[in-house]
C-alpha cells in the first residue's frame, strides 16, 4: 500500500482533526499521556520519602547530559586520560562546571537511591505485589555501582588506578577461574591502557544502555502494580463508580507539580556542593586522585568512594580473603531477598511492632556506622567495630523470617491516613 | 486442528504440531550454537593483546649496586618486583617467625620449586618477590627494621600493606591475622653470573613461555 492509497482508504480523517489527530492515529501519544500521567492514580498520602524516585530519574538525565559533554573533551588512554581531565578543568570553558556536576552527580545519585531504597524498607514497598518492581530496582542499584566504579577509573588518577586494582582482584577470589578471569578483565598483566579503554566503552555505552532499559522496566512494573504508600494500603481495593481509586489522585498535575518542588530543592543543594564544596571534604573527589596513576605507589590510606564503604568495611573485617569477599557479596545481595524474607502481614512500619522497628533502627545505625568505618584506615579499633556492626546488619535480613512473623501488628486502616 | 464453527481454509493444509515443534527446537538450537560460537572472538578480544604479551618478556636487573638492607623495584609484566638484599642475620632469624605465620612452609603459596624453602629464595642474600599483596593487589610497603615504632616491639621486620593491613616477614610470608591468604608470590627467575638477575625465566621456562 503506497502512502497515497493510505490517504484514500480512511486516514483522511486525520486532516479534519489536524496534525495532533494525525499523529495519534499513528502513535498513541494521547492514550499514553492519559494512561500513564493524567489518569494514572497515585495514593494521595505521599510524604517526603516519595520525592526520591523522580529525583533519581532527574540525576540520571543530569549524568547522561554532563557525560555526553565530558566525552567531547576527554581523551581515553593511559597516556592522555589524566591530562585531558585537567584540560577539561582548566582550559575548556565551563569544563569545571560540567565535570563537577558529573562527579557530584555520581554521589547525589547514591544519596537519592539510598533514600529511595530506605523508603521501601520503611513502608514495605518490596512486598507483594511489588516484588518484581523491587528486583528491577535492585538490579538498577547493581548497574549503578558498576557504572560508578567504571567512571571512577576514567580520570586515571592514582586512586582510580588502585581502586581498579582492588576491585578487579576481588574477582580473583573466585575458586578455580579467579586468576584467569582477572587477567581477562584487565586485558594485560596489570591494570593498563587496555583496561582503561574497555572501562571507557562500558561506562559510556554498555552500562548506560542497560540502565535505561532497566529504568524503563522499573517504571512499567510500577505503573502496572501502582505505588505503595506510607500506610501500606492498596488504593485499588476501594474504587468509585467510575473505577477510580478513592484514595488516588492523578499523577499529573498533582505529583508532577509536587515533584518539581522537590527538584528545585535538590538542584539548590547540588549547586551549593558544585560551587562551594565540589570535593566535599575528600568524599566526592579524593586528594590522591589529583595525582596521575602510579603503578608503583599505593596511596596510603586507600578507601573507596563513600557509597561503597559499608560493604568495604565488611570485606576488611574478615581476616580470611575468600570469606570476606563472600560476606561482602551477601551484604549486597541480601536486599534482593527482602520480599521473601519479610513474613509480616502488614507492609508499613507504622503498623508493625517494636521488634521490627528495633531491627530496622539497628540496621540503619549499622549501615551508617559501617559507612564511616569503611572510610577509616585498616587498623584497630575500626576493624573490631566493623565486626560488631556487621552482626545487626546481617541480622536485619536473615532473622527477618522469624521476627517479622512473631512481631505484634496494629490494625491497618481501610483507607489511607494523613498522620503517622 | 480446526475449531468447531471456524471456517476452514481449503488452501490451508492441516497443521502438523510435531513438525512445528521440531522446526522451532531445531532453529532455536542452531541459533544458540551460532550465538555461542560468535561470542568467542568477542570474549577472546579481552585477553592480553599480542603487544602486551610481547612486552611481558623477561627483564634483566643489575644487582652489583644493591647494598644490604636495600630494595629495588623493577617491573615485570606491569608488576613491581621487590628485590631485597638480606644479610645473614636477617635470614638466620626467619625461622623464629614460623609460629606467627599462616603458611610458614609455603605449601599454599605461589612460587617456583627452588623458592619453596625457609628463606623463599634461590640465594639467601637476594629475596625476589612480586610486590603485590595477595589479598587485593595493593603494594605492601617496606618496614625492614625489627621493632618498628609504628608496628610494635614484636615486629620482626618485613612488609605491611597500606590497604587492608596485611603483614609479611622478610621472606614475604604472611602473618596470622592478615586478610591476605597466602605468602607474597615469587616469579620465575634465574641468575647469570653473580650480579645479573633475570626475572621471568628459569630452567623450566627457558623457552620464554613464562
Amino acid at each position: 500500500m503506497t502512502p497515497d492509497d493510505a490517504n484514500k482508504t480512511g486516514y483522511r480523517a486525520a486532516a479534519k482533526g489536524g496534525l495532533w489527530r494525525w499523529i495519534n492515529h499513528r502513535l498513541p501519544v494521547d492514550t499514553f499521556w492519559r494512561s500513564q500521567l493524567s489518569e494514572y492514580y497515585a495514593p494521595k498520602n505521599f510524604n517526603i520519602w516519595y520525592f526520591f524516585g523522580s529525583l533519581a530519574l532527574l540525576v540520571l538525565v543530569l549524568q547522561l547530559v554532563t557525560g555526553i559533554f565530558l566525552t567531547m573533551f576527554y581523551k581515553v588512554g593511559a597516556a592522555t586520560s589524566f591530562d585531558s581531565v585537567e584540560f577539561i578543568m582548566r582550559e575548556v570553558r565551563f569544563g569545571w562546571l560540567i565535570r563537577y556536576l558529573h562527579s557530584a552527580g555520581a554521589s547525589a545519585f547514591f544519596i537519592v537511591v539510598y533514600l529511595h531504597m530506605y523508603r521501601a524498607l520503611l513502608y514495605g514497598s518490596y512486598k507483594a505485589p511489588r516484588e518484581l518492581l523491587w528486583l528491577f530496582g535492585m538490579i538498577i542499584y547493581l548497574a549503578l555501582m558498576a557504572e560508578a566504579f567504571l567512571g571512577y577509573v576514567l580520570p586515571w588518577g592514582n586512586m582510580s588506578f588502585w581502586a581498579a586494582t582492588v576491585i578487579i582482584n576481588l574477582f580473583g577470589t573466585i575458586p578455580g577461574i579467579g586468576p584467569g578471569l582477572v587477567e581477562w578483565i584487565r586485558g594485560d598483566y596489570g591494570i593498563a591502557d587496555a583496561t582503561l579503554n574497555r572501562f571507557f566503552s562500558l561506562h559510556v555505552v554498555a552500562v548506560p544502555l542497560v540502565l535505561l532499559l532497566l529504568v524503563a522496566l522499573h517504571l512499567v512494573a510500577l505503573h502496572e502494580v501502582g505505588s505503595n504508600n506510607p500506610d501500606g494500603v492498596e488504593i485499588k481495593h476501594k474504587k468509585d463508580a467510575r473505577g477510580r481509586p478513592l484514595d488516588g489522585i492523578p499523577f499529573h498535575p498533582y505529583y508532577t507539580v509536587k515533584d518539581i518542588v522537590g527538584v528545585c530543592v535538590f538542584l539548590t543543594l547540588l549547586a551549593i556542593v558544585v560551587f562551594f564544596v565540589p570535593t566535599f571534604g575528600d568524599l566526592f573527589l579524593e586528594k590522591a586522585n589529583f595525582e596521575p596513576a602510579n603503578p608503583l605507589s599505593t596511596p596510603d590510606p586507600i578507601s573507596p568512594s563513600w557509597y561503597f564503604t559499608p560493604y568495604y568495611a565488611i570485606l576488611r573485617a574478615v581476616p580470611d580473603q575468600r570469606i570476606g569477599a563472600l560476606l561482602m557479596l551477601i551484604a549486597v545481595v541480601s536486599f534482593f531477598f527482602l520480599p521473601w524474607l519479610d513474613r509480616s502481614p502488614v507492609k508499613s512500619m507504622r503498623y508493625r511492632g517494636w521488634i521490627s522497628r528495633t531491627f530496622l533502627a539497628l540496621f540503619t545505625v549499622s549501615f551508617l556506622a559501617l559507612m564511616y568505618l569503611g572510610l577509616q584506615p585498616a587498623q584497630e579499633p575500626f576493624v573490631t567495630m566493623a565486626r560488631i556492626f556487621a552482626v545487626p546488619y546481617f541480622a536485619y535480613f536473615w532473622l527477618m523470617p522469624f521476627y517479622s512473623r512473631i512481631d505484634a501488628v496494629k490494625p491497618v486502616p481501610e483507607r489511607v491516613t494523613f498522620h503517622g | 486442528m480446526t475449531e468447531i464453527g471456524a471456517i476452514a481454509d481449503p488452501q490451508q493444509p492441516e497443521i502438523d504440531p510435531g513438525r512445528r515443534k521440531f522446526l522451532t527446537v531445531a532453529t532455536g538450537a542452531t541459533a544458540t550454537v551460532g550465538v555461542v560460537l560468535a561470542a568467542i572472538p568477542f570474549v577472546e578480544s579481552w585477553t592480553p593483546s599480542e603487544r602486551a604479551r610481547a612486552l611481558g618478556a623477561p627483564v634483566e636487573v643489575d644487582l652489583s649496586k644493591l647494598a644490604v638492607g636495600q630494595m629495588i623495584t623493577p617491573t615485570w609484566r606491569l608488576q613491581p618486583i621487590y628485590i631485597v638484599r638480606r644479610d645473614t642475620a636477617q635470614v638466620d632469624k626467619l625461622p623464629q617467625n614460623d609460629a606467627r605465620l599462616k603458611d610458614p612452609k609455603s605449601e599454599h603459596s605461589i612460587q617456583p620449586p627452588y623458592a619453596r624453602n625457609e628463606m623463599r629464595a634461590r640465594r639467601a642474600d637476594v629475596l625476589v618477590l612480586i610486590g603485590i599483596c595477595t589479598h587485593l593487589g595493593c603494594l605492601p610497603k617496606q618496614f625492614f627494621d625489627a621493632g618498628d615504632p609504628v608496628l610494635g616491639a614484636d615486629w620482626p621486620g618485613g612488609f605491611r600493606c597500606p590497604c587492608h593491613g596485611s603483614r609479611f616477614d622478610l621472606a614475604g610470608r604472611v602473618m596470622n591475622g592478615s586478610p591476605a591468604p597466602t605468602n607474597l608470590s615469587i616469579p620465575p627467575y634465574s641468575f647469570r653470573g653473580q650480579d645479573t638477575l633475570i626475572i621471568g625465566t628459569d630452567e623450566t621456562t627457558a623457552k620464554g613461555t613464562a
